[in-house]
């Protein structure tokens, strides 16, 4: 029982990170529409430049954290303006691809500039505390509590502001939105921003307990991808639930299976659901 | 009139192209330089294979690369642990990339779009864990050396590199001309009418779920196939031939060349395989040139070297033209619908 309940602690952490970035990811696509291919390699520049900002310039790790937020917005927000909204008319293949072309590109100028050596952050929290037969490393419980009071404060944002309000507006409705007066490029900047900064607090929160490399974006993506379809593409909630999901699928499955397919289960049972229901778990209506 | 020279200048450009193919391996006498066209070849006989289902039918297959993979593995497996000779490996290969194709065309192919891409996205990435994981089938990250070369029954040997580079150009003839007949085809014009839109070619009574999977099932036995080929040659192959990075580059030569064109994935592999080469500094790197490169071809010249050629001059012969031989020439160049966006843009 108590290595069952340490493996839902295990899938409540990989849930919550999985959680960030695929809520970033949905975020987006309701937006725009565009499933940005780029946003595994946002994740991994966010983690670079927590590690940087740790190892070279000595700085704390959360001060790290909300400097690789920042820079990632900031990046975020460029791609968005030179790449995506030029091709907001293309048909629908082209900006899947100029996506690839982003990804392909931070891919590379990491690994020229920092090499494709795997590198560790230091979490400073080290402790571990012992709850009857648990363990819980304090990393592993500052990523849950980290990665859902961040949830929360989207879902405040959304909710409770005008601007979060807007970008909801958008989602739901385009037209509707440029009706009553939104201004579609302040709406979009602003989502690629939030959806950036989301990605890198994930990679610094997760990083201390993985390795921080030039292709550590890949699998997060794809599993974020599975994601949002699982819980709809676009859907807030949606996103959280698959975060879970997959997180707990994978810790079990990892633990009870087989641990060298452990990820191969999230896309198993991607293929397994869009086989019984080409649109997702949640979606509504038709695609 | 124009429709005659238009033909002519197709054609006499195909043979062009095929006369300077045969000629190559006479005028230089840099094996390397042979050796690395040989192989540019190869990549794009599995351009071609996207371009059917990207460029005609317009699915994009982010799983392409995994089926190159897959021919290559076949041909590797059957040879070097069942002591297959080359041949009956390779209609192996071309055969279970078909079946194999067609599994994944059948569950891939119920998804629009985004759901698509991202689904082949997650079979490329299987397909790579597969063969990196099965070490039983595949021998792991450890690869699989000593692959056996194509038999030359006696007449030639495939092992040598000038008889390989007329073998492959006999293949990428060959599937040069198949696309030909079925971009002329019907089956052409069908798959053309499912990418401008599913529901305008369904209305139509085109039964959509059996030519996307056709087109789908055609496309991977290019990739094996191509994949086959590139195991005879290199005779060394590892989980790395799945990796994404392949079905990354093959949508670069594609776009480049232009997309949905008969002619495009071979010009857009053969410019970029130069390219490389004469930048050597850049095999590594060559990411950084090839990202911003994409992201400017799909704002700039969504229709690659070819489509943007037959745009100009299908513009030209336009304004020559009388107004009804207009129309359907307009029509007939235009790879992408790119005109009615232009159109889109004015307006």
């Amino acid at each position: 029982m108590d290595l069952f309940l340490q493996q839902v602690l295990n899938g409540l952490t990989l849930g919550s990170i999985y959680g960030l970035v695929a809520l970033g990811l949905t975020l987006v696509y309701g937006i725009l529409h565009v499933p940005n291919f780029a946003h595994g390699a946002l994740y991994m520049v966010g983690a670079y430049v927590c590690y940087f900002t740790m190892a070279d310039l000595g700085l704390n790790y959360w001060v790290a954290i909300a400097a690789a937020a920042v820079v990632v917005a900031a990046m975020s927000v460029i791609c968005e303006r030179l790449v995506f909204h030029p091709l907001r008319h293309a048909p629908p293949i082209h900006d899947k691809i100029a996506a690839i072309g982003i990804l392909l590109f931070l891919e590379a100028v990491v690994q020229m500039y920092w090499g494709a050596d795997f590198r560790r952050i230091a979490s400073p929290y080290n402790q571990i505390l012992q709850l009857g037969g648990l363990t819980l490393p304090a990393q592993r419980l500052l990523i849950i509590v980290g990665a859902f009071s961040l949830m929360g404060a989207l879902h405040l944002y959304l909710k409770k502001t005008m601007t979060g309000a807007t970008i909801v507006a958008m989602a739901q409705n385009r037209e509707g939105a440029f009706l009553v007066g939104i201004d579609a490029n302040r709406v979009a900047m602003m989502t690629f921003a939030i959806a950036g900064a989301l990605a890198a607090v994930a990679a610094g929160l997760f990083a201390p307990i993985n390795l921080v490399y030039p292709a550590m974006g890949h699998l997060v993506l794809l599993k974020a991808f599975v994601i949002i379809i699982l819980g709809g593409m676009g859907s807030i909630p949606g996103a959280i639930i698959g975060g879970l999901i997959i997180g707990f699928s994978e810790a079990l499955g990892g633990f009870y299976l087989s641990s060298t397919y452990k990820d191969v289960i999230a896309f198993v049972l991607l293929v397994v659901i869009l086989s019984i229901k080409p649109t997702g778990l949640f979606t509504k209506g038709v695609r | 009139m124009n429709r005659a020279i238009d033909f002519l200048l197709g054609s006499t450009m195909r043979w062009l192209l095929l006369a300077l193919a045969v000629i190559f391996p006479l005028v230089t006498d840099n094996e390397y330089h042979i050796y690395v066209m040989a192989l540019a070849f190869i990549w794009a006989i599995a351009v071609y294979g996207m371009n059917i289902i990207t460029g005609y039918c317009g699915q994009l297959n982010l799983a392409h690369g995994g089926f190159f993979a897959i021919g290559a593995y076949v041909v590797a497996i059957l040879t070097v642990d069942h002591g297959w000779p080359f041949w009956p490996a390779f209609l192996a290969a071309g055969l279970f990339g078909a079946v194999f194709g067609f599994v994944v065309g059948i569950v891939s192919l119920r998804l629009k779009e985004h759901y698509f891409a991202i689904f082949t996205l997650c079979v490329g990435y299987i397909i790579y864990l597969m063969i990196d994981k099965w070490e039983a089938l595949t021998h792991g990250s450890l690869g699989i050396i000593n692959i056996a070369p194509p038999e030359g029954f006696g007449l030639v040997d495939f092992t040598q590199t000038i008889p390989f580079y007329y073998l492959v150009l006999a293949f990428l003839a060959l599937a040069i001309w198949l696309t030909r007949r079925i971009s002329e085809s019907l089956l052409g014009r069908t798959f053309r009418a499912i990418r401008i839109s599913d529901d305008l070619a369904q209305s139509l009574g085109i039964n959509l779920m059996r030519n996307k999977v056709l087109a789908f099932v055609i496309s991977t036995v290019y990739a094996a196939a191509a994949g086959g080929l590139y195991a005879g040659v290199v005779r060394f192959i590892g989980p790395e031939e799945a990796n994404f990075i392949h079905t990354f580059d093959m949508i670069a030569y594609l776009l480049v060349g232009g997309i949905g064109t008969l002619m495009g994935p071979l010009l857009g592999t053969l410019v970029i395989t130069w390219l490389t080469q004469a930048v050597q500094s850049l095999e590594e790197y060559r990411m950084i040139v090839f990202g911003p490169m994409l992201v400017l071809l799909v704002i700039f010249f969504p229709r690659g070297i070819v489509g943007t050629f037959l745009g100009w001059r299908g513009r030209r012969m336009a304004r020559q033209a009388p107004r009804k031989t207009r129309e359907s020439r307009v029509e007939q160049s235009d790879p992408h619908g790119a005109d009615s966006k232009e159109a889109r843009n004015n307006a």
